[in-house]
């Protein structure tokens, strides 16, 4: 098992290479060759990853089943798994075989379609094991490529804009990350995060332009940092990009872009923005859960006009995140186990919706609300299904959203009542939208024409639906099997994350 | 035991909703009916062989983070007790009327297969309200507190195909949402200040917390108060007080089981019970009970008043519930929550009754709910007139003054006005409760006479075919008109009536009793209490400077502070503080005001026979001399047109601006920048529409890409 993470890593990729230099495209065969060849290098990737789950010490907040290897040029190969990432490894082994499963149906370039998710898979479960500045910073935005191609061959009429669009606004966010990792590499000289986390990186005020930056290199690395995990995640008012970039994308493009690729950005902010620069958190964290509370009402209301099934979800996924972000940087220990429990039953659940979107868009072609209405009649398995997971988003108790809602904001009114009590308006905001959405889709009398024809869930769409809907009511009703993995890690996170913060800064700074 | 109770109804909802294909439509509504009653018989003997001791049953573990550590856990204790037989007494019996009541519902065609799915979804509200009413913390009471409103939602919603209905549904859950707001804010405050969110610690900490600040939005509040009131925020939402009422009338959008079930009986009593159970919080908050009691009163007044126009059979009575649910609130406001929780009984059966009692009629007259075509169908209909007289006579109050005979209504309602009138100094809340008795009155009575009484109106062929109802569903009418008669006069001296009794009822401590019973014998309890709590304060200012401190350098809450100052939780299903004499107070009532209801009750009558026996046009003539109020009632205040204005309206319009304005700019601007950072950027995406798209965008994110590598690698060499 010493070899564990690195096989986790690159089952998927090297299934892709298989595709790419065996298989010759174009015939139905290899096309269903290809599906099969994801779904088995998928599932079998997570498989893997149970050992790693079932090997895991929860009870030891350090790193475990570290690798390390020096490659060419002084690169560093480095990875290993704590509370904060291991959950988000699993989610994302536990959703790829969702997606390929989701992606039967696509009959253009298959071989190449299932190249870039399992390239995908590679780079997400990288960035998150990855313990070496660089080689994170190779995966974040590697990541960007697989997707972009996603998006922009397999998506919808648009899909160039919406590429492109996604494309910009990362790629413009990562240059800050960039330079800060840079600057960290010249001022510290190793790239070793492990070791980067226990050093403390100055914080005496500096003077740029006549401006004094309370907090100094520890804030600017914050912010360099944090520019490019907000475009990720997507934080208002640079959110933009992923309504676009979910309503053009294919079906499983989007269930990965909701359930994983979003969570980069808050894995970001566990591994960096709290452990490594205290005090620019100190400074700027505040703004950044303000933008956060922000986030929740606009995108809530925001949600509730859009005519678009994908752009609703869309939406409420930017309000969720948002969420996630308030957790996180409450920096108290229920904020922060609930961001990260968010994040898996988010993951979960706003896959799921984007699988139901993908069930009546393959039947009807359209995402227009407007289209439909009255499914319960002909469809009625996938009205549960949509019901359940409708209110799962709203954030039922007994579903994972709630315990994470709940966390999240419990953590928030610890440090900050306004914005808890802001962000809690969240709570009827999202049922306002949610169940407007499901009433308009799915109740009324079934009159269109031509929905009169339409079939209920496949065999195949309830292999999909079935284990969301499990995963998210056992989160949800024994969220323990959750917080015992990564309460020791968060815990610890928040003690280095008190410790670290200078007790006359506090005094200085609490006001804000 | 309790376990089972708790789980039956879950166990008919899965089976009967997802395996009614295997065991069809009959076998689901045999086993969620038996299963009812299973869990009703088992109820009523817990309820029977209650012990001393407040018991807790753990089932499961439920979240534990950091401090937080909050399980799945039954606490069995009178207040449970009266619930869990309110709960399942009622829904076995409800289960029972809708095999009649749904049997042919015109709503569906011939081959829609409807009922399963109704008694699956009456099986789960079930579940989900005893979650509430047994639970142990205030999480999973916020589990099933949204589990009813899903529940409530799904059956509001049941006739999916009716746009009004789905409209009521989602207005239910979303002004219920509006509520819960308000409980999750109280139980953030909550866990911020005790570090637990289970009900014993936080009513340990509760005389902690009232010597405590707690700094909400712009400024510091006592906490206690303002936890009681963000909980009774919660409250209001799902009993239907004053401005977060809206939902309750439209609900009757559901079928009329579900409404005696669900918006009569049970669910909406939730936010009654949560104040009854958080009774030692209270107990501290003086404020908050003030409010409480302003908008209970106000609300009894304001929903009577409504109340006395409408013509929809059932709006009548779904105005009358939310009058009723003012008076409940009103007396936990002025502390009795004995008497809170004895109207919360005797109001569960009669309001059944009367829904029932309602539906019965509305089946026999196929569907026809408007009262202004009712008329002389006592004849038509005896069984179920008489049903509707004893809930009449129950919730009008009928009975003999001075003395503790009467319907149930009589010495449940007597019992809250005179409480009010002794906690309530100003006699607002006394005032308001019997002005609210006259219109409760005069509605329930002009209910029966337009109804039962008079000459045929309306459709003369629905009149023809006017039926008694089956068995199925007259069996259910028959055991709650004997609720609605004998509750009262049964439990009167356990919740009100007789101190001693009520202090073993509800298994109060000792020394509370002797400060209530006699003054002489409390005297010195009293004194001890008292200078048990100055010391007490000085303690816990001296804690609170600790706290302050503690809460800035580490950023956790005072919690550990409060609980370290905390004893244990006081014994007793509900708590009355050492100064809380209003019961005694109550009984020594002057003659006048224990006569008022009965005064009340006969003016109603009196009124209600005038205008709808003797003169019929007396009513017209009445409204259309007072045009604008006979406007303003119909229109109940003109609530729903007002919140759409000042709340549904805005927010559409804010969230397109936000859309159009707001994204429209970000975006542009951002496209704007592309352009104008890459000149070439919109040629080449004119190119890449032609075609070969892959080949492009490889080609360029590869270039990207090793840019990356070589600015990485040539950072890492230097």
């Amino acid at each position: 098992m010493q070899h564990l993470l690195s096989i986790i890593i690159f089952v998927p990729a090297a299934a892709a290479l298989i595709l790419a230099l065996v298989l010759r495209g174009g015939s139905e065969a290899a096309d269903r060759n290809a599906k099969w060849v994801a779904m088995t290098a998928t599932s079998v990737t997570f498989l893997i990853s149970l050992f790693l789950l079932a090997g895991f010490d929860p009870s030891n907040p350090g790193f475990q089943f570290m690798e390390h290897y020096t490659w060419i040029m002084g690169f560093q190969y480095r990875v290993g798994v704590d509370g904060l990432s291991i959950l988000f490894v699993m989610l994302t082994t536990f959703m790829m075989p969702f997606v390929i499963v989701g992606s039967w149906n696509v009959k253009d370039r298959v071989k190449e379609y299932m190249i870039a998710f399992l390239v995908l898979e590679t780079l997400m479960v990288g960035t998150f094991v990855t313990l070496d500045l660089v080689l994170f910073y190779l995966f974040f935005e590697a990541g960007l490529i697989p997707m972009f191609l996603i998006i922009g061959i397999w998506g919808g009429k648009q899909r160039v804009y919406a590429a492109f669009k996604f494309f910009l606004y990362t790629f413009f966010g990562s240059v800050f990350m960039l330079v800060s990792i840079i600057y960290i590499y010249f001022h510290t000289g190793t790239t070793d995060m492990p070791g980067l986390l226990i050093y403390e990186f100055p914080y005496t005020p500096v003077h740029i332009l006549g401006i004094t930056i309370p907090g100094g290199v520890q804030t600017l690395l914050w912010i360099g940092f944090f520019i490019s995990f907000a475009i990720k995640m997507p934080l208002w008012p640079v959110h933009t990009w992923l309504p676009a970039a979910h309503v053009q994308a294919p079906t499983a493009g989007s269930v990965v872009l909701a359930a994983i690729l979003l969570k980069l950005a808050d894995y970001g902010f566990l591994r960096f923005s709290l452990p490594m620069f205290p005090v620019g958190n100190l400074v700027v964290g505040p703004w950044a859960m303000w933008l956060a509370v922000i986030a929740i009402i606009y995108t809530s209301l925001v949600a509730l006009v859009q005519s678009d099934i994908k752009r609703v979800i869309a939406y409420s996924s930017v309000a969720h995140m948002a969420y996630v972000l308030l957790g996180i940087f409450s920096g108290t220990q229920q904020g922060i186990e609930g961001g990260i429990f968010l994040v898996v039953s988010h993951g979960f659940v706003s896959g799921a919706l984007f699988f139901c979107v993908g069930v009546i868009y393959d039947r009807m072609h359209t995402r227009e609300i407007e289209a439909y209405g009255g499914l319960v009649k002909r469809m009625p398995a996938y009205a549960l299904i949509f019901m359940f997971f409708t209110m799962a988003n709203v954030g039922l108790p007994g579903t994972g959203n709630f315990v994470g809602e709940f966390l999240t904001l419990a953590g928030t009114f610890q440090v900050n009542t306004w914005a808890a009590m802001l962000a809690t308006t969240g709570v009827i905001l999202s049922a306002a939208y949610a169940l407007w959405l499901y009433r308009r889709v799915v109740f009324g009398d079934l009159i269109k024409e031509s929905l009169r024809t339409i079939d209920d869930l496949s065999t195949r769409e309830k292999w999909i639906f079935g284990p969301l809907v499990a995963a998210t009511l056992i989160v949800g009703i024994y969220p323990n099997s959750v917080t015992d993995i990564i309460g020791p890690s968060v815990a610890n996170l928040v003690q280095n994350y008190h410790d670290a913060l200078p007790d006359h800064l506090l005094s200085d700074l609490v006001e804000h | 035991m309790e376990t089972i109770i708790l789980f039956s109804p879950l166990v008919g909802a899965i089976i009967g909703g997802f395996g009614w294909r295997v065991i069809g439509e009959k076998g689901a509504m045999v086993l969620t009916t038996g299963l009812l009653f299973l869990a009703a018989a088992l109820s009523w003997i817990v309820f029977l062989t209650l012990g001393d001791t407040t018991q807790h049953i753990h089932i499961l573990n439920w979240i534990s983070s950091g401090d937080l550590d909050v399980n799945w856990s039954i606490r069995m204790d009178r207040l449970t007790a009266i619930m869990l037989i309110v709960v399942t007494t009622v829904s076995a019996l409800v289960h029972l009327y809708s095999w009649g009541y749904m049997a042919h519902d015109e709503n569906w065609t011939e081959n829609e297969n409807y009922k399963a799915r109704f008694f699956a979804y009456l099986s789960f509200f079930t579940f989900t309200m005893l979650m509430l009413v047994t639970s142990d913390n205030l999480l999973q009471m916020f589990f099933g507190w949204e589990g009813v409103g899903v529940a409530s939602y799904l059956l509001i919603g049941f006739y999916y195909k009716k746009p009004s209905a789905n409209a009521a549904a989602m207005k239910a859950f979303i002004v219920n949402r509006v509520g819960d707001f308000g409980f999750l804010l109280g139980m953030f405050g909550l866990f911020y200040m005790t570090g637990s969110l289970k009900m014993d610690d936080v009513f340990a900490a509760a005389p902690a917390l009232a010597d405590t600040q707690l700094h909400f939005l712009w400024t510091d509040w006592n906490a206690i108060e303002l936890i009681g009131v963000l909980l009774f925020v919660g409250a209001m939402g799902k009993s239907a007080q004053l401005f977060l009422h809206t939902w309750l009338p439209d609900a009757m959008e559901g079928p009329t089981p579900v409404s005696a079930l669900i918006h009569a009986a049970t669910m909406v009593t939730a936010g009654v019970f949560l104040v009854c159970r958080m009774s030692p919080v209270y107990e501290y908050a003086p404020h908050a009970k003030e409010f409480i009691l302003i908008i209970g009163a106000t609300t009894a007044f304001f929903a009577a008043t409504v109340g006395l126009v409408q013509n929809d059979i059932k709006r009548v009575i779904a105005y009358s519930t939310c009058s009723q649910l003012g008076y409940m609130f009103a007396a936990a406001g002025v502390g009795v929550y004995s008497a809170s929780m004895f109207h919360l009984l005797t109001h569960a059966f009669f309001k059944a009754l009367l829904f029932l009692s309602a539906g019965s009629v509305i089946t026999a007259m196929h569907h026809e709910q408007d009262m202004r075509n009712y008329g002389g169908l006592r004849k038509k209909i005896p069984l179920t007139f008489w049903a509707m007289i004893m809930g009449t006579l129950a919730i009008t109050g009928v009975g003999i003054p001075f003395t503790h005979l009467g319907f149930a209504g009589f010495l449940s309602k007597d019992a809250i006005i005179e409480s009010v009138w002794a906690g309530d100094a100003s006699g607002y809340g006394f005032w308001m409760l019997v002005i609210a008795a006259v219109f409760t009155s005069f509605y329930s009575w002009r209910l029966v006479f337009m109804t039962f009484f008079g000459k045929p109106r309306g459709d003369h062929h629905a009149h023809e075919h006017a039926h008694e109802s089956p068995w199925v569903m007259t069996v259910p009418l028959v055991v709650l008109s004997l609720g609605a008669i004998f509750a009262g006069m049964i439990w009167y001296n356990a919740f009100f009536g007789d101190h001693a009794k009520l202090v073993k009822f509800f298994n109060l401590p000792a020394h509370e009793e002797s400060q209530a019973m006699g003054e002489a014998a409390g005297h010195g309890t009293e004194t001890a209490a008292a200078a048990d709590h100055g010391a007490t304060m000085t303690d816990t200012q001296a804690e609170q400077v600790q706290v302050e401190e503690a809460k800035d350098s580490a950023g956790v809450g005072p919690s550990a502070a409060v609980l370290a100052e905390a004893g244990g939780a006081p014994q007793g299903a509900i708590f009355m503080g050492a100064e809380n004499d209003v019961i005694d107070a109550a009984h020594h009532a002057p003659a006048w005001v224990k006569m008022s209801p009965f005064f009340a009750m006969l003016a109603g009558l009196i009124v209600a026979w005038l205008f709808y026996i003797r003169d019929v046009s007396l009513p017209r003539r009445l409204a259309e001399a007072q045009p604008s109020l006979y406007r303003f009632l119909l229109n109940k205040w003109y609530f729903d047109e007002l919140y759409d204005r000042i709340f549904v309206r805005p927010a559409l319009w804010l969230g397109y601006q936000f859309w159009k304005k707001g994204d429209g700019q970000i975006d542009r601007a951002i496209d704007g920048m592309a352009v104008g950072i890459v000149p070439s950027f919109t040629r080449f995406l004119n190119r890449m529409q032609s075609g070969y798209l892959f080949h492009y965008a490889f080609a360029m994110v590869i270039g990207i890409v090793g840019l990356m590598f070589w600015v990485v690698l040539n950072g890492g060499a230097n």
